[in-house]
């Protein structure tokens, strides 16, 4: 290695990966359903892309994704709760790999909850 | 990217415990689940909790599987991976609460812990080069070559009140500091791996699991000092930790951390190993640099030290492991970080291994000054059976037992040779009431004896007397004129031998007299042995009205020395028993008890 550069490159590729591996101790817990329910309306694919996303943008150590099992709404799988430490909670539902990819940007990144895709939107009688 | 990374401890303990096995079934299972993709298994160095192995812990949540075994492993990535739902049967016990899983750091074992030394271990692939630059791994060195000069370095090494490990605890900058003043065309560094004392191990596992910190603080002492060659002397007993080595040497010289002109600032640096077999004294540095050399391992007399005339008759300078794996940090945080942990003189933390009778044995890193009841009963969770503490012995063959009525003192290096005993490496054996001071004295003496390199004859034969005389002790055949010679032989062999194996041997003794005379006395004047430990002291004796004649004890004892008809009380024969207690430990009347 010729310059200080070429070590923090590296570095900042690696760093989000073994970030994750820092006590799972983050304030925002993003947690997706994966029970059979989540799993059959396409949960994993939502799971793999805001996980990946939380790691592309930076965003671990500050965001958790990790999975949980039946919510108890599975007309509305594939769920989505965003848990913010001193807020309340926000339950998104019928995600898709697109929506999540908004749900970072605006709601992870920006700050404010996409509303039309959260429960709260849907009109459940 | 993905989602989860599982962590399956790679020490020699977890690996003694089949982890291997257990990386291999995941990875076919996780294979078959489809999830390759999303959930990676990283090989780690060792978490500490060596009694829960194997180990594994689930990232992003932290969650921690203790005592895993292959046929568990289904399940978990059914499961755990597939699902979401946690296995919570096979849960460190301690992190399932009423309330929910308790996160690791908020564990006893974890709680009071500081990890410097240990930081990566148990975190990061200690295979993989990148996965230590992602936690910081090699800035240090980045930052000593570009921005600070050699005398800069020691500087902050001799702010930070880092004094080295191995058990001296000799200051480590003043050391590089010496090193540094002779000029010479060629100086070394080495490093200490030829970790001896039974019962310590965190050489080792620093080794195995974070061995890029040692490669990167020997570049950075190479600097300092202005040497260009660096050699580790590991014993061949650690094959795993030799195996990383050997990778991640090859690893930092292709990506030229190791090598010429690192960072492009013209300093060059090497590392290469060297194998130990297996002697004890070659852990001494004069030993250590003669058997580097190819030389049979012997200590020489000092002066002149290594940092005038060391390796090769150039200046040298010796760290250990632990010591080296703080440096990085230091240089990263700076020398008023490391400074704030710690006792006056001894700053920083320290990393003891806890074996012995206590729950939770392995690898605990602390803040000096931590007292020994913090270490035994709230980090190590105290001592099985509802024992009573008895003594810690600590520093191993050079070291000495603290005993309860010290229960309460701040671990450091000056408080522990003021009661008589030595931080030594680390090594930290909990004894309860069943363990015979005597015997564990004699313990450590046989291991003298037989690891005495023989080159200085007070070493050479007086530890055998010393250790004949604790035999008839613990025959009950000695007098008190025998106690008073053992302590004499005690200082000459103190005062007069050539290295510090032989002037630390009879430390285990000295300071169990100092503690525990009365045991010794026992021993002595009643024929006794008050822990029921030393065999010749003591006969197993059936009690005729709680036997029942079930005739369990007669089949099990190995030499036919029961004797007796059914359901009728039986009787040992004291000339036949050979003492082993196979008996005692059958009987499920309690009938049998040592006298």
């Amino acid at each position: 290695m010729k310059s200080l550069e070429e070590l923090k490159a590296i570095r900042e590729r690696m760093q989000s990966q073994v970030n994750m591996r820092d006590g799972g101790h983050t304030a925002t817990r993003v947690v997706v359903g994966m029970a059979t329910c989540g799993i059959a309306s396409g949960a994993r694919p939502v799971l793999t892309a805001l996980s990946s996303l939380v790691q592309e943008k930076g965003l671990v150590g500050k965001v958790t994704v990790t999975q949980t099992g039946c919510i108890g709404l599975c007309q509305y799988e594939p769920i989505v709760e965003v848990m913010e430490p001193g807020k309340e909670k926000i339950t998104y539902i019928k995600m898709t790999p697109e929506k999540a990819a908004e749900v970072v940007e605006r709601h992870l990144i920006g700050g404010h909850p996409v509303e039309n895709y959260t429960l709260n939107a849907a009109d459940i009688k | 990217m993905y989602r989860s990374h599982v962590l399956v401890c790679g020490g020699t303990g977890c690996t003694s415990s089949g982890s291997q096995q257990i990386m291999e079934t995941l990875k076919a299972e996780i294979e078959k689940c489809g999830l390759s993709d999303e959930v990676c298994v990283v090989q780690t160095g060792c978490h500490g909790l060596c009694a829960l192995g194997p180990i594994m812990i689930i990232y992003p949540d932290a969650t921690f599987y203790a005592l895993v075994k292959n046929e568990d492993i289904p399940e978990i990535v059914s499961e755990h991976l597939l699902k979401g739902r946690v296995v919570t049967r096979l849960l460190y016990e301690e992190t399932v609460t009423p309330a929910g899983i308790k996160s690791l750091e908020d564990t006893d074992f974890y709680k009071k812990q500081h990890r410097i030394a240990l930081r990566n271990c148990g975190i990061i692939n200690p295979e993989i080069i990148e996965e230590y630059i992602g936690t910081g791994g090699y800035q240090a060195l980045g930052k000593v070559l570009t921005e600070m000069t050699p005398d800069e370095v020691i500087q902050t090494l001799l702010d930070s009140g880092l004094r080295g490990r191995g058990g001296a605890g000799f200051p480590t900058g003043l050391k590089w500091k010496l090193a540094k003043a002779n000029d010479a065309d060629q100086k070394y560094v080495c490093c200490n791996a030829d970790e001896g004392d039974p019962g310590a191990f965190m050489d080792r596992s620093v080794l195995e699991g974070d061995p890029h910190a040692v490669l990167e603080a020997m570049a950075i002492a190479g600097y300092a000092i202005g040497a260009s060659q660096g050699y580790i002397y590991v014993r061949a007993e650690y094959p795993i930790a030799v195996q990383r080595l050997k990778i991640a040497i090859e690893q930092a010289r292709e990506m030229e951390l190791l090598g010429d002109d690192i960072f492009g600032t013209g300093f060059s640096f090497d590392i290469d190993l060297r194998l130990g077999a297996g002697a004890f004294v070659c852990g001494e540095e004069t030993a250590l640099m003669t058997s580097i050399e190819g030389k049979r391992g012997e200590p020489r007399p000092r002066p002149p030290f290594p940092a005038q005339k060391g390796l090769f008759g150039k200046p040298s300078i010796l760290n250990n492991v632990e010591t080296l794996a703080n440096i990085p940090q230091i240089i990263l945080n700076g020398p008023e970080w490391f400074a704030s942990m710690g006792t006056e003189k001894s700053k920083g933390t320290k990393v003891f291994a806890l074996g012995g009778k206590i729950h939770n044995t392995g690898l605990v890193e602390v803040p000096m000054g931590t007292t020994l009841r913090e270490i035994v009963e709230e980090i190590g969770g105290g001592i099985p059976g509802g024992k009573k503490f008895k003594a810690a012995q600590t520093g191993g063959p050079s070291g000495g037992c603290i005993p309860a009525e010290h229960f309460d003192i701040p671990i450091d290096y000056d408080n522990l040779i003021a009661i008589g005993s030595m931080m030594g490496s680390g090594g930290l054996i909990v004894l309860d009431e069943d363990d015979c001071m005597v015997d564990i004295a004699k313990f450590f003496l046989e291991f003298t004896v037989e690891e005495s390199c023989g080159k200085c004859t007070p070493c050479r034969i007086g530890t055998k007397r010393m250790l004949e005389i604790l035999t008839k002790i613990t025959k009950g055949q000695a007098t008190m004129e025998d106690l008073d010679k053992l302590e004499e032989l005690c200082y000459y062999v103190k005062n007069n031998s050539l290295c510090g194996l032989g002037q630390t041997a009879p430390n285990p003794v000295l300071s169990t007299l100092r503690y525990f005379r009365d045991e010794y006395e026992a021993h002595i004047k009643d024929k006794h042995c008050p822990a029921g430990v030393c065999k010749a002291l003591l006969s197993y004796v059936i009690d005729r009205d709680k036997c029942r004649g079930c005739t369990l004890c007669a089949k099990t004892c190995p030499a036919g020395a029961i004797i007796g008809s059914v359901r009728n009380p039986h009787l040992i024969d004291t000339d036949k028993c050979i003492k082993c207690g196979a008996c005692m430990e059958k009987c499920r009347f309690g009938a049998i008890y040592k006298k």
